[in-house]
């Protein structure tokens, strides 16, 4: 898999690159918006993470160029702006995702492979399926060995955000921003309260437990196939 | 203010046409009445002529020559005054016959008509030569060749004198009154400009860094006063936005600064200490935590200072406020049902108001989070409903609440209440509301939740103004526990 980074910030581009190599990505580093946007036309990328405010070029105009000229590679926006309407002008722009700084590593890594995912051709699908749990988009019908689980509607659209990215750690912001559309934290750790909740309903009764916590990023739905 | 510039300005231009128009329509106007009222002297001139002419046709009618002679004769005595009729009677050779002149004044002009010629007056001895108007006509008598001539006419003297004497009273009206248009030009212009003047000076002291300047109120509620009033409050507007901001930089200052120093000096106790790879990886592990603890601060102070500004008023689209409150809500649900409270719902589904979805999203958030937060065991409401125009938003919880001389400082930035200090949080959950609930044109407030109880709990109540609907909500649903509704 190989990555482009575009950051001015010397410190900020080295600890990226090392944490994204470390991670066994392939990194190529751009230091401004006119280099970025030359090597990102002129190579393969899996996914690229452009920092918003670049010399020479604008973040923001780097992807509009970089869409204007058929390059469809998924772009994570790194800014400082986390206002509502900056995440919708980056969005807009044609980003992909967009991160606030300062933020986890973690956070990033788990963004990525969310992006990674994303990109990777998917037909339309109508069941998803981690071991013997399956779900049922269309008829919203969950089972786990021939079992059937009861879930509320917000418990649902939980677990299939954590199906579609089952193998990859998603983070207590993610999961707020996509599973209830909020950018703000709550003071009180509410996401793990709904995560237990439905640890109780999916893991409850069967030995080997699907939803775990990583500690210090977020949650994992992973099943015996995804490694130990 | 120097006579040159005060020539360049609007105020003075605008004065001088218009004093221009008005002397021009003025002259006009006084002109007119020159014209008809000379006019009217010459008719009346000519008139009294006519009557004494025809009144010696008569005479002449009744008994020829003769008679017409003798009341001639009657009629001037006397020497010859400025009031007096003229009358001169001659044979055709214009030989005087009778009348109060001595000889025919113009011997060209003998055929009948008006003729106006000079005449020899003698006033105290003097001779003064006066102008006369006069009627000619000719008489044919029997036995007679050729025409006698008769003359009647009259001394314009008095007429030339009061014609004089108007034109000096109209032109004397006239500087009188152009005079007094440049004087009240000259005054409203200075006036106009000095109260624009009050205006500039206030802002360059603005500009200069004196905030505290308004412009100056005339008290007469004219158009000046209506823009001074509005300069007024933008300047208020600003000020208070200014001061936000340095109160907001003032807590960040401030309040970053502790944990900022805590931070600091975690690391560089674990660097004093042995080099102990364990050590090490516990000291970085809580000096994230505190990192990260602090962009929590440093984010909610920044959620505030942008709702207190209200730089995004004009964005605010019409909102579902049921659903909002639904969905936060939903979020909450559990962590009640975990500390085994129970949070009750009651959602008019009607009420819509313009606002911006993700910060009250969050203000009843935060509402909620206290409200599970602190009470112990009993119930948490949350309530939306609308009357008379306004949404509101109510939080009623059984806990402790909040002594009412606390009520006001609750809200202020980084407040915490002396029990709640152990509790997690950083005192501005309530700010964040405050701010929220101004930006849209709202307020909040708190009081009992059950009043007159020995643990009365606590009531918060966020209005914000509604959008009409046609349809009036009916009645508040029943509440019900959230899921089974």
């Amino acid at each position: 898999m190989k990555l482009l980074v575009i950051e001015d910030d010397r410190e900020a581009a080295a600890y990226l690159v090392k944490g994204l190599s470390e991670s066994g990505y392939v990194v190529d580093h751009a230091p401004d918006g006119r280099d970025g946007l030359f090597l990102g036309t002129s190579n393969q990328y899996d996914a690229m993470i452009i920092d918003r405010m670049l010399p020479c070029m604008d973040g923001l105009k780097v992807i509009s160029a970089l869409r204007a000229a058929e390059v469809r590679t998924p772009v994570l926006i790194l800014s400082a702006l986390g206002a509502v309407d900056d995440r919708v002008k980056g969005l807009r722009a044609g980003g992909d995702d967009y991160l606030v700084k300062p933020f986890a590593f973690s956070e990033l890594l788990a963004r990525i492979e969310a992006l990674l995912r994303r990109a990777a051709p998917s037909t339309a699908t109508t069941r998803l399926k981690v071991d013997e749990l399956e779900i049922d988009l269309l008829a919203r019908a969950v089972h786990r060995a021939g079992q059937s689980i009861e879930l509320l509607p917000r418990e649902f659209r939980l677990l299939e955000y954590l199906m579609r990215h089952a193998g990859q750690v998603v983070t207590r912001t993610m999961l707020l921003e996509h599973v209830w559309d909020y950018h703000f934290d709550p003071q009180t750790n509410v996401i793990d309260v709904h995560i237990s909740r439905l640890r109780q309903k999916i893991d409850r009764g069967f030995s080997h437990a699907l939803l775990r916590t990583v500690r210090g990023a977020g949650y994992m739905l992973r099943g015996r196939e995804h490694g130990a | 203010m120097t006579p040159v510039r005060l020539l360049r300005t609007n105020a003075f231009r605008i004065a001088a046409l218009y004093l221009a128009l008005f002397a021009a329509s003025m002259l006009a106007l006084l002109a007119f009445i020159y014209v008809s009222t000379a006019d009217y002297i010459e008719r009346q001139t000519e008139e009294t002529v006519d009557q004494e002419i025809s009144a010696l046709r008569e005479e002449f009618q009744r008994g020829e020559l003769p008679l017409l002679r003798h009341a001639i004769a009657q009629r001037s005595v006397g020497p010859l005054r400025s009031d007096q009729t003229l009358y001169l009677l001659t044979d055709p050779n214009l030989v005087p016959i009778e009348g109060n002149l001595s000889k025919w004044p113009n011997a060209q002009s003998v055929r009948p008509g008006w003729i106006s010629f000079p005449l020899d007056v003698e006033v105290k001895g003097v001779t003064e030569v006066h102008q006369a108007r006069a009627a000619v006509i000719d008489l044919s008598v029997a036995g007679r060749l050729g025409h006698y001539h008769l003359l009647v006419g009259r001394d314009l003297k008095d007429a030339n004198l009061f014609r004089s004497s108007m034109v000096q009273t109209l032109a004397w009206a006239s500087v009188l009154t152009l005079a007094l248009g440049v004087v009240g030009g000259l005054f409203l212009t200075r006036n106009m400009l000095r109260r624009v003047d009050a205006v500039n000076r206030t802002s360059e002291r603005i500009m200069r860094g004196d905030f505290s300047q308004r412009v100056p109120l005339s008290g007469s509620r004219d158009e000046f006063d209506q823009l001074a009033t509005n300069l007024n409050a933008m300047l208020d507007q600003i000020e208070r936005l200014m001061s936000g901001m340095r109160q907001v930089t003032d807590n960040i200052a401030h309040d970053l600064r502790t944990p900022l120093s805590r931070l600091r000096a975690r690391l560089e106790l674990a660097l004093l200490e042995k080099p102990d790879a364990a050590r090490y990886g516990e000291a970085l592990r809580q000096s994230i935590a505190e990192a990260d603890t602090l962009l929590v601060t440093f984010n909610a102070l920044l959620s505030i200072a942008e709702a207190e500004a209200g730089t995004r008023r004009e964005m605010l689209g019409a909102i579902d406020l049921e659903e909002t409150a639904r969905s936060v809500a939903e979020l909450y649900e559990p962590v009640a049902d975990e500390k085994g409270l129970a949070l009750i719902a009651a959602l008019d589904p009607r009420v819509r108001v313009r606002g911006d979805r993700h910060l009250l999203s969050q203000a009843i958030a935060n509402l909620l989070d206290n409200a599970l937060k602190y009470t112990p065991e009993g119930s948490v409401t949350l309530t939306v409903r609308a009357a008379e125009g306004w949404a509101y938003v109510e939080v009623t919880d059984t806990g402790p609440g909040v002594p009412a001389e606390q009520r006001e400082a609750v809200f202020d930035r980084f407040y915490r209440l002396e029990g709640s200090r152990s509790t997690p949080g950083n005192g501005l959950g309530l700010s964040l509301v405050r701010a929220v609930a101004r930006m849209h044109g709202g307020s909040v407030r708190m009081e009992d939740g059950r009043p007159g109880t020995a643990r009365p709990g606590l009531k918060v109540t966020l209005a914000i103004p509604a959008i009409e609907t046609a349809e009036r909500p009916a009645q508040v649903p029943h509440p019900a526990p959230l899921g089974t509704s």
